[in-house]
């Protein structure tokens, strides 16, 4: 599927370049390489002014303000026109950076219609690393060019006659209701709540039409957009026979002589589209859903979220002091705090020097610093525990996310059984997930306690990456028979265990070993020990117990 | 700025309307709180009633839309004296906005060039006497939310920074919307709104169509779509102001007092202003129907908008407050 992916890239661009207003933009998912350089090189030759932005872009140069610096020189209040106030192609690289404050505006600019579009590269690593959900649904498309083999992107944008031509015929491009209904039809087999979605679907379709010089949406466009929309926001598969869509007409006697043929020929067509999506929905979506997951690019809690995690209470008001080399001097706040004095201080001192500040008008950067903790609750899912108390497992798990949510902890969840481990939440604050994930977990399998360990750690660091503060609670029963590849065999599995344990242990995460054997015993403990994190047996830890300990621990 | 979708041409989402018609009726109702997922026409929504509502009359000139000379603050200087007509003021809070751009802050451009220590006002300024929109307002920095309700609930906003003592009046309809799977709202703020509503995206193939087949009439030929749907709007807009007439006339019986305060019991809310705003709801609607008196089937009808988001909340109950509402009134209200 990769070789057309940049076909479809190619064309996405076209479009959006035709009708940016309705589109809003693009998502790229390339690293740097070849094929990005390639396709940064032949943005320039779309229509319009574009411009680049950066993840960390302040309000003042998005929506305009004061030019503090000019203002100083020039001895006059100097504006900075905001990038909001003419319509432009925003270029923005590195965009699973963006976070919540930034992918709100940039949601907002697209609300109001000013005619922004906006093309993101996502250089998003891991499959968390996305760009935050909410810009994402207001963009039309999304193509994945990772895969892409630099000998297979071939076609160029089209000229910019052709698409100065395609622009001017836009107004005109009709799309028959029946093609509405079928694209509407479509994104709701697809499992696409989003009402965007269809709609987007209708302006490509148009914008495709008109590239290809015609008035009339045709099949071809329909299923162009299908595939540049849908593929990404699919959060189910349609079945295999799909249900015949009534696509009715108001008035079904005025077209009952042809209806027959038309109506075999539209089933035909619908299930060509489906076909057509279904072939570039991602890889794993199917075992993804398989396992109650949704995906994440489509829904979830998004990166935006969670990066913007730390928090660091609220940044204090500014407040005079010493510069000592440790603090930070807040200019703004220095040169308000001086601003009303200059005309006297001016006259003071009969001088024409523009600004003159005195060191008591330095004001110095205060911040209350605190971490978001994130609690990852690793849960031994395999035959022996299940038999024993998975339930109540379960059942310390849900009363442990109601204290976090009372602490506004965030969560995530890790299952481990049979051949390894799987997170069944992402960072998250919303309990009502976490919840319905937990009890959908089944049990059974073999005890692949070196995959679950491994999995928790590495949620932590990204964790830590992203400013929150982990700290691991593993409720298991100890008894490792899988090794981290996969095999069985006790001896390997304590090895890998055990490695494991020790690399959390240097890492300092925090660790609480919760055992849920019938009878607790060695085995846990001794993990507990190699972890250097506290030990409780599940029958005889209260509710109260384990969650000072997890106080205490996270403290 | 492109124009709004009209009111009327929002397919379905009766709730959400009604709520925002209400909200339209009573300012004081306090504010609606949409849930919901994405794409379900939630911001649409607000700015299409934004576009509906009738013109408000405001001193020209003065930053935070004062009714009556006499009412524009002291610290305001260049306002006229006259009074023009300006559209309902629809203020958006982007997420990740500072404390400065809420409340307001000293003009640093006019005290860096002419050296005079100013107020410039902020959002909440603007918003005054009209709405303040916060899309995903559940993933809102903790500090503009205290800041927030603090000004919600007082209606004055208070400005004590940089050698500023500025206040204003600061009073607002708040909507909120966002998306609940991303994270909880604090109960201190959901309890704020008076009126909560959770909307879904329509699940019948016909009603979807139909919402796109109005987009895309709307995008296609503004003008006439617009048009099209003036008069609808129209119809609205004029039993809208009329309701806001007929509220003052409207007075509970004894019945339907003890009606809201035995719902209220039943339900276990905390405080009274659960039943307090059931009651205003319920005013409001009765109001914007043109009946007589506030009846029964009023309260039932605005029981859910009202009650459900004050509910003591089993953070992991997955079972929907409104049902849970809807149940008790129906035993209570008969």
């Amino acid at each position: 599927m990769s070789d057309r992916a940049w076909d479809r890239a190619i064309q996405a661009l076209a479009a959006l370049a035709v009708d940016p207003g309705a589109l809003g933009g693009i998502v790229l998912r390339a690293r740097v390489g070849p094929v990005r350089a390639l396709i940064e090189a032949a943005l320039p030759r779309l229509p319009g002014p574009q411009t680049r932005i950066h993840p960390t872009i302040d309000d003042s140069a998005l929506f305009g303000g004061l030019n503090v610096a000019a203002s100083l020189a020039e001895g006059r209040a100097v504006h900075d026109p905001g990038l909001a106030a003419t319509p432009a192609r925003l270029i923005l690289p590195m965009a699973e950076r963006v976070n919540g404050a930034l992918a709100a505006r940039l949601g907002q600019m697209l609300d109001a219609g000013t005619g922004h579009s906006l093309i993101l590269f996502d250089e998003g690593a891991e499959p968390e690393e996305t760009v935050p959900a909410a810009l994402m649904e207001r963009l039309a498309f999304f193509v994945d060019l990772n895969a892409v083999a630099i000998g297979t992107a071939q076609r160029a944008l089209p000229a910019p006659g052709d698409l100065d031509a395609a622009r001017a015929l836009l107004p005109t491009v009709a799309v028959p209701d029946e093609a509405l209904a079928l694209m509407t039809a479509l994104a709701a087999q697809f499992g696409i709540a989003s009402l965007r979605a269809p709609r987007f679907a209708w302006a490509a379709a148009r914008a495709f039409a008109a590239l290809a010089g015609r008035r009339l949406v045709e099949e071809a466009d329909i299923t162009a957009a299908a595939e540049l929309v849908y593929a990404h926001r699919a959060t189910q598969i349609p079945e295999e026979a799909p249900p015949p869509e009534p696509p009715q007409e108001d008035d079904p006697g005025a077209q009952a002589a042809e209806a027959g043929d038309d109506d075999a020929h539209q089933d035909l067509f619908e299930e060509q589209l489906i076909e057509a999506v279904r072939a570039l929905l991602p890889p794993d979506l199917l075992e993804r859903l398989a396992h109650g997951r949704l995906t994440t690019n489509a829904r979830g809690s998004g990166a935006g979220d969670v990066r913007r995690g730390n928090r660091r209470g609220r940044p204090l008001p500014s407040r005079p002091g010493r510069l000592d080399g440790r603090a930070r001097i807040d200019v703004v706040a220095t040169l308000r705090a001086a601003a009303p004095w200059q005309k006297i201080r001016r006259r003071a001192r009969d001088t024409k020097a523009r600004l003159i500040l005195y060191p008591s008008d330095i004001r110095l950067k205060r911040f209350e610093k605190k971490s978001d903790r994130l609690l990852v609750f690793a849960v031994d899912a395999s035959g022996s525990a299940a038999a024993a108390r998975l339930n109540e497992a379960k059942g310390a798990v849900e009363m442990l996310l109601a204290q976090a949510y009372a602490r506004r902890d965030h969560v995530a969840v890790i299952g481990f059984r049979g051949q390894g481990a799987e997170l069944l939440l992402p960072p998250t604050r919303s309990l009502v997930q976490a919840k319905r994930r937990l009890s959908a977990l089944p049990g059974g399998g073999g005890t692949p306690l070196a995959a679950g360990l491994h999995a928790s750690l590495h949620l932590a660091d990204q964790a830590r990456g992203r400013g929150l503060s982990p700290a691991l609670v593993l409720l298991t029963d100890g008894r490792a028979n899988v090794a981290l590849s996969g095999d069985g065999g006790r001896p390997a599995a304590r090895a890998d265990a055990e490695a494991i344990a020790a690399g959390i242990r240097a890492q300092g995460l925090m660790a609480l070993v919760i055992d849920t054997a019938i009878r607790p015993g060695e085995a846990s403990a001794t993990l507990a020990a190699n972890l250097g994190g506290q030990y409780f047996a599940l029958p005889r830890a209260d509710s109260d117990a384990i969650s000072r300990a997890i106080t205490a621990a996270l403290e | 700025m492109s124009t709004p979708f009209p009111f009327s041409a929002i397919v379905g989402q009766d709730e959400m309307k009604l709520a925002m018609i209400l909200t339209a009726i009573d300012p004081g109702l306090g504010g609606v709180l949409v849930f919901g997922d994405r794409g379900t026409g939630k911001s649409t929504a607000v700015r299409a009633l934004a576009a509906l509502l009738p013109p408000i009359k405001a001193v020209e000139g003065c930053p935070v839309n004062s009714a009556s000379v006499a009412e524009v603050p002291d610290w305001v200087s260049g306002s006229g004296k006259r009074l023009v007509a300006r559209p309902t003021p629809v203020v958006d809070l982007p997420l990740g906005v500072t404390e400065d751009r809420v409340t307001g802050a000293l003009d640093i451009e006019r005290a860096l060039t002419q050296g005079e220590k100013a107020f410039q006002p902020g959002l909440l300024a603007q918003a005054n006497r009209g709405y303040l929109y916060i899309d995903e307002v559940n993933l809102l920095e903790d500090h503009i939310v205290d800041l927030l309700l603090d000004v919600a609930q007082s209606g004055i906003n208070a400005v004590e920074r940089e050698g500023l003592s500025i206040r204003h009046p600061a009073r607002f309809v708040l909507v909120g919307s966002g998306n609940p799977e991303e994270g909880e709202l604090r109960p201190q703020l959901l309890d704020r709104f008076g009126l909560s509503v959770d909307v879904r995206s329509p699940d019948d193939v016909e009603t979807r169509v139909e919402v796109i087949r109005r987009r895309a009439a709307f995008e296609t030929d503004t003008e006439a779509f617009l048009a099209h749907w003036q008069d609808e709007d129209a119809k609205v807009r004029r039993k809208i102001v009329r309701a806001r007439k007929a509220l003052a006339r409207l007075e509970p019986s004894d019945e339907i007092l003890r009606a809201c305060a035995s719902l209220s019991l039943a339900l276990g809310s905390d405080g009274l202003r659960g039943e307090l705003t059931l009651l205003r709801a319920g005013k409001a609607l009765a109001a914007f129907r043109g009946a007589k008196a506030i009846s029964m089937t009023h309260l039932r009808q605005v029981a859910a908008l009202a009650m459900a988001h004050r509910l003591r909340r089993d953070p992991l109950d997955e079972a929907g407050s409104v049902t849970r509402v809807m149940r008790v009134a129906d035993d209570v209200l008969g």
